[in-house]
């Protein structure tokens, strides 16, 4: 079964296509970039495979569940971390842990000891009780990414995990990513980092609401002869008509 | 035009800027590039005279930010971060509003903002709520250039903007900056230093270097070589136990490692082979900013 498979998805607000039937999917364990311009509808694409806005018209499945007629659990089945994580400052590391375990529907039981091996797991045995504002930037970065997959989902989205992050931060996020991906966890990923681009398996590129071009790095890069993502981006993004979210 | 001397302000417990100093010359392109959190905005908001510093001095054009806040509002432009323009007024009101706020008229400085102004007149009389988020970047731009500054103030205008409209913006940059506005300018993209004549790098309320794109570049001081090696996952941990690998980090398809003296290639090729990595490719490369940068941050932990 694929992790993620979309057949003619599509998506309108009145006259305005912002979906315009779109076909790809996307292997289990898979790191896969979905790219495009700001405006190409890649935001309304993920929704849309995230469980939280219906299809005008096409199909989609993710985790083999039907994300317009079981949306409910597809929600359950993924995991989600943007941009400007979710996380309560307010609460410590460990609460915010509990909370989202509770959240995911994991059942008490289970959840301290989920607690203790995360904790562990990140080297924040120390930082149990800090609250989440007094962490450094990194810290939080790494604790979303974690609390978006304390479910053990197959899939993890990630709408655009690293902007405004310092490199070193950046690149040991994607260290994060490859050991999720290691252990089976399908990645579906947004950035405007077109270096991040090569660290996928396979990248897809929209343009004004269509899929532009869909193919692993090295292969886009042979085929239009460019010598960075950087590169290949512009080339395909340069038709676009469309500008702006 | 712009001179800043120790700079400080604190916000409770965080320290945002900890005695920032630098000059700007007249008509220079100057970056600003950091992460989130080095202090970026704090900094723009003290010298749009916005925020008051808690110790330390800053003039522009001779006149300081604190006392001649006045006098100085006229002759800076100031884009925030943030889309800061009246959502409910159209495109056309909203750059009217800001000349008469400024009591200039659109007519009288339209040759400035007309390259960019061309490509919003198509809805200029859409609400700039409506618009997508390059149209409202450009009008943003429009607004903020309207009563002809002489010190143009932009605050991560790329950010979250994708690579096509990235240059898009920084080609209109260069334009402004040839009509011979001075452009103070912050970014976290770390590619667009090379756009700037002078930039500093920032990070936690600090100044790590200030200088030329290429002096940066010119003042690194380690050996770096690009590495790729046909199983590209184990080859960043085996790199980083090697003694003599300073830092190591993946950049696109390879993997960049910094090095001491000690450790040449062909050592670094059989110690590779003996962890039985093939298709070994080492090559001595330039460092780029962002190399630069996670050195100077003491991303050196990156081992």
């Amino acid at each position: 079964m694929k992790a993620i498979e979309a057949q003619s998805l599509t998506k309108s607000f009145g006259d305005f296509v912002a979906v315009d039937r779109i076909s790809f999917s996307v292997e289990e364990g898979e790191i896969f970039g979905f790219l495009g311009a700001n405006g190409a509808g890649k935001t309304t694409a993920m929704r849309m495979l995230c469980g939280l806005s219906k299809p005008s018209s096409g199909f989609g499945w993710v985790a083999g569940l039907d994300i317009g007629r079981q949306s409910e659990k597809v929600k359950a089945s993924i995991g989600y971390m943007s941009q400007k994580f979710a996380l309560y400052d307010d609460l410590t590391v460990r609460e915010n842990i509990r909370l989202y375990a509770g959240i995911y529907g994991l059942p008490d039981r289970l959840i301290a000891g989920k607690t203790d091996g995360l904790l562990a797991g990140l080297g924040f045995g120390e930082e149990r009780e800090t609250f989440v504002r007094d962490l450094p930037l990194g810290w939080k970065q790494k604790l979303a990414f974690s609390v978006a997959i304390v479910h053990e989902p197959r899939i993890v989205f990630l709408d655009e995990p690293t902007g405004g992050v310092d490199p070193a931060t950046r690149r040991r996020f994607w260290e994060l990513i490859y050991q999720a991906a290691e252990r089976g966890i399908t990645v579906f990923v947004t950035t405007h980092y077109m270096d991040e681009a090569e660290y996928c398996d396979r990248v897809s590129i929209m343009v004004d609401g269509r899929i532009a071009a869909l193919d692993e790095p090295a292969e886009l890069k042979r085929s239009l002869g460019a010598a960075s993502m950087d590169e290949v981006f512009r080339l395909i993004a340069r038709g676009a008509k469309r500008g702006g979210e | 035009m712009v001179v800043a001397r120790e700079l400080r302000r604190r916000y409770g417990e965080t320290d945002a800027l900890r005695g920032i100093g630098f000059e700007v010359g007249r008509g220079e392109l100057f970056g600003i590039i950091g992460p989130d959190g080095a202090g970026k905005t704090t900094l723009f908001r003290v010298l749009a005279t916005l925020l008051l510093a808690d110790s330390g001095s800053a003039t522009i054009d001779g006149l300081d930010v604190a006392r001649d806040y006045a006098a100085l509002r006229r002759r800076l432009g100031y884009m925030p971060g943030r889309f800061s323009l009246y959502q409910d007024l159209t495109v056309e009101e909203n750059l009217e509003f800001f000349a008469t706020v400024f009591g200039a008229t659109i007519e009288a400085n339209y040759a400035l903002v007309a390259d960019i102004y061309r490509q919003l007149e198509p809805f200029k009389k859409r609400r700039a709520g409506a618009l997508s988020g390059g149209m409202k970047q450009k009008l943003a731009l429009c607004c903020a250039l309207i009563h002809k500054p002489e010190l143009l103030l932009l605050d991560e205008p790329t950010t979250g903007v994708d690579p096509v409209s990235r240059k898009e913006f920084w080609d209109m940059l260069g334009r402004l900056n040839g009509q011979g506005i001075t452009i103070l300018v912050s970014t976290p993209y770390m590619d667009e230093a090379g756009l700037c004549d002078r930039i500093a790098l920032m990070q936690g309320g600090s100044f790590l270097d200030v200088d030329r794109p290429a002096g940066i570049v010119a003042k690194y001081p380690h050996a770096l070589w690009a590495v790729r090696a046909s199983r590209m996952s184990g080859l960043l941990g085996d790199l980083r136990d090697k003694a003599g690998v300073l830092s190591c980090f993946a950049f696109g398809d390879s993997h960049h490692v910094a090095t001491d003296g000690s450790l040449g290639p062909a050592e670094l090729e059989r110690y590779l082979a003996s962890r039985g990595h093939e298709s070994i490719e080492i090559g001595r490369i330039e460092p780029g900013i962002e190399d630069c940068f996670m050195d100077l941050a003491g991303a050196g932990e990156g081992r």
